[in-house]
């Protein structure tokens, strides 16, 4: 099983310029974990110092928000996209 | 040097000015911040009063490049007290702040739109965008036509005709997206990051938000120089209601008007109140909605400026209160019938909480109080297809009308 994650523009000065990562976790957590492996320098740009997602990240799983699917409960299925996008404002 | 610059409004960290709205370190909002010291004796009520009725003549305080000069007359709309609106409300002292002719596309997206072009030019963009709910969609067509600049503009399929032809007409590019106003701003979110154009509401969304607060320091003047008790105001994304409030600090800050609290009250249809629902709840943060409301240039589930709204809310000491889709309809036909003013859904929204708030207790009756009236009804007269049919014509003869005349006065009397 395998998911991909689309790292907005503005981290990918974290990662290397990578742009796209493909990963196994079963959850959100895991996922963090891993990126954290990855990417040492991304985690704090993800989770505030307690841990928590940071307010302004919106995570999104192919097109959905994650907040709709279970948020930290959701069990990710084999080909699911990941995207991590800022908020953006009203229109 | 500039006497403004991007700061992160969560670490604080300074950005300059360049065409981003995310800090690079944490992730959250920028937002511009000024040398209010510098701009203390610069900014004084006889200099703005001297100066055209538009909302450039708060210059100083909104972020425009050196020696800007604006391509049109936006803002300065009336402020003008609702006795008849009042009486129904069971208030007192009531004014409308009506943006629903806010020139050139009659909402106070032309506000926004304004200071984000004037950034998009400096910055060097030949092609503006935006996601929208329809009124930015059409701020943003009008006024890219009228700076030369193209236009590329993403809302939801479902919009009212009326906001997608007052798009088309500008010769913007307009693109249909099968999917909700949020589903939208993440493809544009993506968009952004491939195409180096000029987002209004996202890579130029910090200048862009400072021109709602145009609303704010003309409340203030047009009330004498002075600050309102309370404040109504719509809510969808969150961004205009913290911008007033931002507005209002600031023209204490600079000595503009004496210093006093003002209630912020928050405005939302039931069908999407992401915020309303979070202050009712006491939470800090937002659960996101799916939107099912005719109010759909308020239909924003996840709105982004939702933790600042709730925010600037609570610290004032006001409320937030949401409306059905009937009260929706309900109130703009009072607000037309008692003020002839004719707003479109949100402002529908607006009046409706406005008459909660009252019964609740929450707004006194002779506290003064604005309520924002920030689009127009032209826009969303589908809303009201089923409220007003079509009278049968009469021939052009004396007797015929006066016996509909008489049909429409005593209408049981003429039943056969």
């Amino acid at each position: 099983m395998a998911i991909t994650v689309q790292i907005p523009t503005p981290l990918r000065r974290l990662t290397g310029g990578i742009s796209n990562v493909t990963c196994s976790p079963a959850n959100l957590g895991e996922l963090f974990s891993v990126l954290d492996q990855q990417f040492p320098d991304l985690k704090l740009h993800l989770r505030d110092e307690a841990g928590e997602i940071r307010r302004f990240l919106n995570i999104y799983v192919n097109e959905e928000d994650i907040r709709f699917l279970g948020g930290a409960r959701y069990a990710f299925q084999d080909g699911d996209e990941v995207l991590l996008v800022p908020s953006i404002a009203g229109g | 040097m500039s006497h403004y610059e991007l700061r992160c409004r969560e670490c604080g960290k300074t950005w300059g000015n360049q065409p981003l709205s995310i800090c690079d370190d944490c992730f959250s909002p920028l937002e511009v911040s000024y040398d209010y010291d510098a701009l203390r004796d610069v900014v004084t009520r006889e200099r703005i009063a001297s100066r055209a009725p538009n909302m450039w003549r708060y210059a100083e305080l909104l972020p425009l490049p050196p020696n800007y000069g604006p391509s049109l007359p936006v803002g300065f709309t009336p402020l003008f007290s609702a006795p008849r609106l009042g009486r129904n409300l069971g208030a007192t002292n009531l004014f409308i702040k009506n943006d629903a002719i806010c020139l050139p596309t009659l909402s106070f997206k032309d506000r926004v739109v304004a200071v984000a072009l004037a950034q998009a030019r400096n910055f060097g963009f030949d092609t503006i965008a935006c996601s929208s709910t329809g009124n930015l969609a059409n701020a943003v067509a009008a006024q890219a036509a009228r700076n030369g600049l193209k236009a590329w503009i993403f809302i939801p399929a479902d919009l009212e005709p009326a906001k997608i032809l007052g798009t088309q007409v500008f010769g913007a590019k307009l693109v249909r997206i099968a999917g909700s106003y949020d589903q939208v701003n993440r493809l544009c979110s993506q968009i952004a990051d491939e195409h180096r154009w000029g987002f209004v509401n996202v890579n130029l969304r910090p200048y862009y938000a400072e021109g709602s607060k145009t609303v704010g320091f003309e409340i203030g003047e047009q009330l004498g120089w002075r600050l309102p008790d309370n404040v109504v105001v719509p809510m969808a994304g969150g961004s205009l209601i913290t911008k007033i409030k931002k507005a209002f600090d600031e023209l204490i800050k600079l000595g503009l008007v004496d210093p006093k609290p003002v209630k912020i009250f928050g405005a939302q249809a039931s069908g999407c109140s992401p915020i309303s629902t979070a202050v009712k709840t006491s939470n800090v943060d937002i659960e996101p909605q799916k939107p099912a409301t005719i109010a759909r240039s308020l239909a924003i589930g996840n709105p982004a400026d939702g933790h600042y709204a709730i925010k600037a809310i609570r610290e004032s000491g006001g409320w937030a209160e949401d409306v059905s889709d009937e009260v929706v309809v309900e109130s703009i036909r009072l607000l037309a019938q008692t003020e002839g003013v004719f707003t479109e859904t949100a402002g529908g929204v607006t009046v409706g909480c406005a008459r909660k708030l009252y019964q609740q207790d929450r707004i006194l009756p002779d506290e003064t109080t604005v309520l924002c009236i920030t689009g127009n009804g032209l826009k969303t007269t589908d809303v009201l297809a089923n409220c007003h049919r079509a009278e049968e014509p009469i021939r052009p003869k004396l007797a015929e009308f006066e016996a509909f005349l008489q049909h429409t006065e005593n209408p049981e009397t003429v039943e056969v």
